[in-house]
This record gives C-alpha cells, structure tokens and sequence, in this order.
C-alpha cells in the first residue's frame, strides 16, 4: 500500500467530479469573463486610462483571469464537500484512513487546478481582445498558485460550515463575490477617492489582484513583496484553520 | 484479540443529554458471525458509527483487530468495510469508477490488475456484472445496496459491518447477499449484522447481543438464547376474546394468537383453559420459540 495511494486517490476523484460537468464548472465561467470582457472594454475603452500606456481591455484581462481562478478555487471545494455532506456519500471518505493532510491536500489540489483550468481559458480567449504583454511572469504565477491555494481552503471551511446550499450560496454571494469585484479587478484602486482606497487595502483580494497584474504590466498599485507577504500570510492563516477543523472532525464527525 | 472489543463505550449527545449508549462491553471474536439487536432507536447504529469512526464516543474504547478506532484510526479502518444503513451514493461516478475510487482511498490502487480482478469478482458475486459501466443514478434501490455491500468489501477487510443490508430489498437480493456472505464468513471474515428481519438473525449469526436504550440487555451464543426462553409455542387462530389467566402469556395479532409454554403440563393447562372458557381455536400449532420470542421477552422483561 503506497503512504499516498489514497491521497491522489481522492485528487483523481476531485477533479474527475467537476471535468465530467465540464461545460458547468469549465466552460461557462470562462464564457462569464469573457462577457464581462466584451462589455466593460466596449464601454469603457475610451474613457479610462489606468497605468501609463496601458489600455483598459488590457488592464482588464489579467484582473479578469484572476477572478475566475479564484472564483472557481473556492466553488470546487466548497461544493464538492456540500453536496457530498447533504447526499450522505461522505460516508465513504469518512470511513477510510485517509489524514486530514491527505483531505487538505487532495481537496484544495483539485481547486486549484480547476481555478488554473478556468484562469488559463479565460486567458486564451481574452488575450485576443488586447495587446498581449508578460512582464514579469513569475510573478503572476505565484499570485495565481497562492491565490487558488488559499480560495481553495476557503471552499473547504464554507463547505464544512454550510448545513444547506443556500447558506454555501450566502457565503459565496456575500463574502467571495463582493471582496472579488472590489478587489480592483475592474478599476485601479488609485482611483478611488481615499477612503476607499484605504477599505480597499483591507481586503486580501486586492493584493492577490493587483500582484498577478504586476506579472503581466510590471506596474501596480503597491509593491509585490507587500501582496505576497499579504497574501501569503492569509494563505498560512486560512490553511492553519481548515487543517484544524478537518483534524477536529467538525461538521463531520459527531 | 477479539476481532471487535467494546469496552464501556458511552455516548451521550450534545444539548440533549440523550444518553445514546450507556456502558456497552462486549468481544467479537475473529471469524463469527455476530448478531447486534433491538428496536429502533436502541443504539445498534451509533454504536456501529463509534465502530466506524463516524461519531466519536463521549468515554469508553473501541479496538478491531487490536487497533483503537480514535488513536490508531488508520489500521482499525483499514480492517474494517462498513455496509451503511442509508442508501447513499455519488451521482458522478459508474459502478466500476466508484468501486475503484473506494479502494483507492485504502491505498491498494497500486496493484491495478489484481485490485481490478478483485472488483470484477464482487461485482459477479453480487450480480452487478452487467451494471458495471452504467451510472450509479439509473440503478434500481436493490442494485444501489449491492454496490453498498461492494464498496465495503473493496479494500478486503477482515471484519464486515451491515447495517440493516436487506431492509427493503427483495427477496432475490437477500438470498444473494446472505449466500455471499455466508461465504466470506466460512472464509474467515468476522460479520457484525444489525437486522429487524429475526429469521435471519437466527439463521446466520451465533451469538447475538440485544441492546435496549444503549445498554446490552443480552448477550449470548444464539441456541442458548433459543433453549433459555420458554421453549414451546402454541399458535393457533380465534375470533373470541381469551380466558383472562391466558392474557397475560399471549402475544396476539389480529386472529393469531401465541401462547409461551414451558413444558407439555403447562400446554396441557393451557388448553384446558381455553376449553373451559369456550374459546373456538382454528390451525392449532405446537411448535418451538423462535428468535422474535426471545426478542420481545427480552426487551419487554427489562422494562
């Protein structure tokens, strides 16, 4: 018996679950951003002018992939595990040896690629829309890894904590969305009068957003080593506490 | 090292102060084929969930093949297949996918040929050859509990738990399910089996442990259970009222009326009193207690 079988077991099924509804969990949120796309840049194109000689359409692809690796990082987890606790069919996992390291690890793995999945269909269909420019690529890889890695335990803690989809719905709808879209995915936040410039420094979205652009522009709203220090703490934080309650059974075992 | 040990496990439940299981003690030992009874709501499936590691007991330790179910988790679930009551399944996965997922989870994913050899043997064994790509969603209820039992048995488990496996099932599943598992008990597997059917418990199991409200109320080889109760049973049909010294030893339902005796005398008194009183009897039947007699003897003796 391999130590971590039943680990890439659960990963392999993880991401067996949501490529078998791929039009659902793949295809449509890229068509979503591409909408957004088409839209916001036909509308806003002329009118506003972000970082020095970039154009808004191209300000908007990266803030736009980022959205949805991160959109669809936290819906994989957190769904997967609520519909698994209402159907009953968590039995099965409950009754294997599996760690609660190897759920941790085979649940936000799977959010993760299918938030990079969607991020990078988003990509190649918006790239075509605006000038194409990778500054400095490490960068938004490492966003886009951390970013996945700490939505995707934030699915988790929504998953365990929701008794019914419309408390998951509520916590997606009035957490994950609103800190998404005034994140800056769509303005720079220096645009902002200053007291919501100060608000928007309050939200991890926006370090998460405005450090990927930095990978594509070479420019952005803070320094890098500040979103990454950001963003990489919350990640430690969120991931201390899934582990924990995964560890503890909560939700899970009476 | 009995196959199954419980040792004092209690479990009450928050808020409530249910007291769930109140200091259940007792062994399996390996290769039986152990009956657990007792009406609903008696604790037969909490204390399987302690088992299984589903809910945690609030004292008490619970050991399969040695190994304790909360600190050496992985092992004691490694020899363990569990059968749930409830007949869930994942709506994503075929037969054959679900079947090599679960085994996954157990590790043995890496010997892919003799895992799959494995599976198609189940499959065969429990009738599902012919299911094996189809979705889990288009299966009958019957089919949905075969691959129940198959999921359980994926990983190879030296101790099998069923929990209420043939409630609502049909005739032809049973005598399936019963033949196979009676099978893997001659093999050596050990069974612990939660049923309402009596006549199986009877059949397959020789020891049996009674709870009533989390405690164990009885606990033995089930021939002495049998040859401890009242042995002989008169059965027979009326449409009259009994003789009131005969109520308090029937068991009546509708016209069938049954009467604990506990040698030939006391059939003979019994009898007469039903002659005296004029009761008109149809299909009279001497015969022996069965489990359902000791069952409802036990339960309603310990009141």
């Amino acid at each position: 018996m391999s130590r971590f079988a039943g680990t890439g077991t659960l990963f392999y099924k993880e991401i067996l679950r949501f490529w078998k509804v791929g039009f659902q969990t793949v295809a449509a949120p890229v068509l979503t951003a591409v909408l957004y796309l088409v839209i916001f840049g036909h509308v806003l194109s002329n009118r506003v002018q972000v970082f020095e000689g970039v154009g808004y359409t191209s300000f908007l692809v990266p803030g736009l992939v980022m959205m949805s690796v991160l959109q669809n990082a936290f819906a994989n987890s957190s769904s997967s595990l609520i519909q698994s606790k209402i159907t009953g069919n968590l039995v099965f996992l409950l009754v294997t040896p599996l760690t609660h390291w190897a759920w941790y690890a085979a649940y936000v793995g799977a959010s993760m690629l299918r938030g990079l999945m969607v991020g990078l269909g988003v990509f190649a269909v918006t790239v075509w829309f605006a000038p194409f420019q990778m500054a400095q690529p490490l960068w938004a890889l490492a966003f886009a890894l951390l970013g996945a890695a700490l939505l995707g335990s934030l699915g988790l803690i929504a998953g365990l904590w929701a008794e019914k989809f419309d408390q998951l719905a509520a916590f997606q709808n009035f957490v994950i969305v609103p800190m998404t879209f005034l994140s800056g995915v769509f303005y720079s936040v220096h645009s902002l009068p200053d007291t919501w410039r100060a608000v928007s420094h309050l939200n991890p979205f926006f370090y998460m957003i405005d450090g990927f652009r930095r990978g594509f522009f070479g420019a952005s709203d803070v320094s890098p080593w500040t979103s990454l220090a950001v963003v990489g703490t919350s990640f430690a934080v969120v991931a201390a506490l899934t582990l924990r309650l995964l560890r503890s059974g909560y939700k899970l075992r009476s | 090292m009995p196959a199954v040990r419980f040792d004092r496990v209690t479990k009450t439940y928050a808020g409530g102060g249910v007291r769930a299981l109140d200091g259940v003690s007792f062994d399996i030992e390996r290769g039986e084929f152990f009956g657990l009874l007792g009406p609903n709501g008696a604790g037969k499936t909490t204390l399987i969930s302690v088992l299984a590691g589903l809910t945690r007991a609030s004292s008490g330790r619970v050991a399969v093949m040695g190994h304790d179910v909360v600190d050496d988790f992985a092992a004691a679930r490694l020899a363990l297949g569990i059968v749930p009551q409830e007949l869930v399944f994942d709506p994503f996965f075929s037969v054959r996918e679900a079947l090599r997922i679960q085994s996954g989870y157990f590790g043995v994913r890496g010997d892919k040929k003799a895992n799959d050899a494995w599976i198609d043997e189940l499959l065969a064994n429990l009738g599902l050859a012919d299911k094996a790509d189809a979705n889990l969603r288009q299966l009958s209820g019957g089919m949905k509990r075969r691959v129940l039992v198959a999921q359980a048995l994926v990983h190879r488990p030296p101790v099998i738990v069923l929990d209420e496996p043939t409630a609502g099932v049909d005739v032809e599943l049973r005598q399936t399910l019963w033949h196979f598992i009676a099978r893997l008990n001659r093999s050596g597997h050990t069974v612990l089996l939660t049923t309402h059917y009596l006549e199986e418990a009877e059949a397959l199991c020789g020891r049996i442990a009674m709870l009533k409200q989390g405690r164990v109320v009885a606990l033995d080889r089930t021939s002495a259970l049998l040859s401890g109760m009242a042995s002989t049973m008169l059965r027979f049909k009326t449409d009259q009222p009994l003789p009131p010294a005969v109520v308090p030893l029937a068991r009546v339902t509708g016209r069938i009326v049954q009467l604990k005796a506990h040698d030939a005398a006391e059939v003979e008194r019994l009898l007469a009193a039903l002659r005296q009183a004029e009761v008109r009897v149809e299909d009279l039947e001497i015969g022996r207690a069965d489990l359902e007699d000791v069952f409802l003897e036990t339960m309603g003796s310990e009141r």
